[in-house]
């Protein structure tokens, strides 16, 4: 018996090539690779660069205030930096998380329809300003005003250590550079919560008006439960951007190196507006400190994202 | 307390657009009320008209008036929230509160009561509704797991639970068997059947055994055209809307001849 010739190939066996498949996929994972291998390839750069300063630094990197890496033998730390760039960030943060939150939540579900529009328009365009028009303001314009303000606090609310100002000198400080950052990371937070609030379904939304909820409650309990994730991603995108901000920070503060509780008074420094300052004028061993300086920056933004990814996926069954 | 409902010339607008025009009825305390009608003919318009959730929706109003025993609930003067607490509202799609716990839902209304409750009445109250919504048995060892993380009946059920905490006086149902199975349909129709001796219930459904299977009394609507109101074509006794109707378009739609 002749063995017959199937008339065609059956049509679910043997390997099939999707050439869109294909080249989609290697788009992606390519992609993917390329974010990993840069991230990796800015943390080698700093480390590999960074070194040098390590080696030969005379001081205590972690804990020393001054910075002199030119001289001999080199004398610098991160303490001024560090303090100050956290302290002007989470002053910006604890004033646009609440103002952001509660202009998204005013443009969702109070503002009539076409102000809501109008207003969301706006505060994106606060998005569009450079940043370096932000500090020139912020020394020209808001410096001047800010006194009143920075002299009320320490009058009256003296009695908390970071409000007390002993020099009555208001300018120049980590308060000022601290509001103008919130109002620089205040378009971030409201544009990513106002997108977060509307992805709210609105059967929970109804499911709380029918219980007899009033507006607010409903926010309460069908929207910022709901948002949550959203918001806090928004928050740390925010504070990803305070904690980097170089020029704004730059041109408003002092170059002076100190760690003063009274952020009022004039002084402090940040990471990233030190190294835009001393870039130009830095030796070898400067350079290399400052890139170590750099590093730290890097590491406090990593964590900052990681801490926020937690608090993210801690409750993650409850916010399916 | 069960309350009586009068529904007295209801005209809804959403816009400029009158959506229902001119229905007038009246639904019986401890009873079951069913609305059926093809689709868009404005039952559901009608129903969420009853606990002034009609207005939520941008643009949308009512004239008319409806009375829960004799007082007017768009009456001046009448907080629409106090309105919903009185009267309670399950949906079509089951929505409990994804990140809230099962008893966090049952308790979602109770928490906004400014009444303090201690423990053991929060307790008892859980109980209470999740028996009455024929769910404790299948949850009570798990009450702070979250809700969503049910079967689609049992969120159902779970949201009958949480609107019947609050005890209000009416509870309106938006077809709340069209997203379930039918052996989830039975559960929740049993339990209907169950609440009307302690709730005036009205139900919208497109299921019309289920409205001769729940109801005492049922209203048919329709609309002439797409694009004119909705009526209230007639109400009447369930037995007899399904044996004998009034009207012609009723025999028409329960016979299956259109709709």
């Amino acid at each position: 018996m002749s063995q017959q010739a199937p008339i065609r190939e059956s049509s679910i066996s043997g390997s099939s090539v999707r050439r869109g498949d294909q080249i989609f996929r290697g788009i992606t994972v390519g992609s993917g690779v390329i974010i990993l291998l840069v991230m990796g390839a800015i943390a080698a750069f700093l480390l590999w660069k960074a070194l040098p300063s390590f080696s030969n630094n005379s001081a205590n990197f972690l804990t020393e205030k001054v910075w002199f890496p030119d001289q001999n033998p080199p004398k610098f730390g991160i303490a001024a930096l560090a303090f100050g760039t956290v302290v002007a960030a989470l002053f910006a943060m604890l004033i646009a998380v609440p103002v952001g939150i509660g202009t998204s939540l005013f443009i969702s579900f109070y503002a009539p329809r076409r102000l809501a529009g109008a207003m969301a328009f706006l505060i994106d365009l606060l998005a569009a300003v450079p940043s370096i028009i932000f500090g020139l303001w912020g020394l020209q314009v808001l410096m001047p005003h800010m006194g009143g303000i920075a002299k009320w606090l320490s009058d009256y609310l003296g009695v908390i250590p970071i409000f007390k100002n002993d020099q009555e000198l208001y300018t120049k400080s980590l308060f000022i550079a601290g509001v103008v950052l919130a109002i620089m990371v205040l378009p971030t937070i409201s544009a990513i919560s106002r997108e977060v609030f509307k992805q709210v379904p609105r059967s929970h939304l109804e499911a709380s008006l029918a219980l007899g909820a009033t507006r607010w409650e409903m926010i309460r309990m069908a929207v910022l439960p709901f948002g949550r994730a959203g918001v806090i991603s928004a928050a740390m995108l925010g504070l990803g951007r305070a904690l980097g901000e170089t020029i704004a920070v730059a041109v408003i503060l002092s170059a002076l190196f100190d760690v003063n509780i009274h952020i009022t008074e004039p002084g402090g420094n940040t990471f990233a507006a030190n190294i835009a300052l001393k870039w130009n004028e830095a030796g070898p061993n400067g350079l290399s400190a400052l890139i170590a300086s750099g590093l730290v920056l890097f590491i406090i933004t990593l964590s900052v994202n990681a801490v926020a990814r937690s608090i993210i996926a801690r409750r993650k069954e409850f916010t399916e | 307390m069960a309350k009586r409902i009068d529904v007295t010339n209801l005209n809804s607008y959403y816009g400029n657009f009158r959506a229902v025009a001119d229905v007038s009825l009246t639904i019986e305390p401890k009873s079951v009320t069913s609305f059926i009608g093809p689709s868009g003919c404005g039952k559901s318009t009608v129903l969420r008209s009853l606990n002034r959730m009609h207005e939520v929706i941008p643009g949308a109003y009512v004239t008319g008036s409806v009375e829960l025993d004799g007082e007017d609930i768009y009456g001046s003067g009448v907080d629409p929230v106090n309105v919903r607490r009185t009267i309670g509202m399950v949906f079509q799609r089951p929505n409990p509160f994804p990140t809230m716990s099962i008893r966090e839902n049952v308790l979602a209304g109770i928490k906004l009561d400014s009444k303090r409750h201690s423990k053991i009445e929060l307790e008892e109250i859980v109980e209470r509704s999740l028996t009455g919504a024929n769910l404790w048995k299948e949850v009570k060892d798990r009450l702070d797991r979250p809700g969503a993380g049910l079967s689609g009946g049992q969120q159902q059920r779970l949201c009958i639970a949480r609107a019947i905490a609050v005890e209000p006086d009416v509870l309106l149902m938006d077809e709340p068997c069209s997203a379930l199975d039918p052996i989830s349909t039975i559960a929740i129709e049993d339990l209907i059947h169950q609440l009307k001796d302690e709730f005036t219930i009205v139900i919208v459904t497109h299921n019309m055994q289920q409205a001769a299977r729940v109801s005492q009394t049922t209203a048919f609507f329709n609309l002439e055209a797409t694009g004119e109101p909705g009526k209230l074509i007639e109400i009447n006794p369930t037995t007899q809307i399904f044996s004998a109707p009034r009207e012609k378009s009723t025999e028409d739609y329960i016979s299956g001849r259109f709709g």
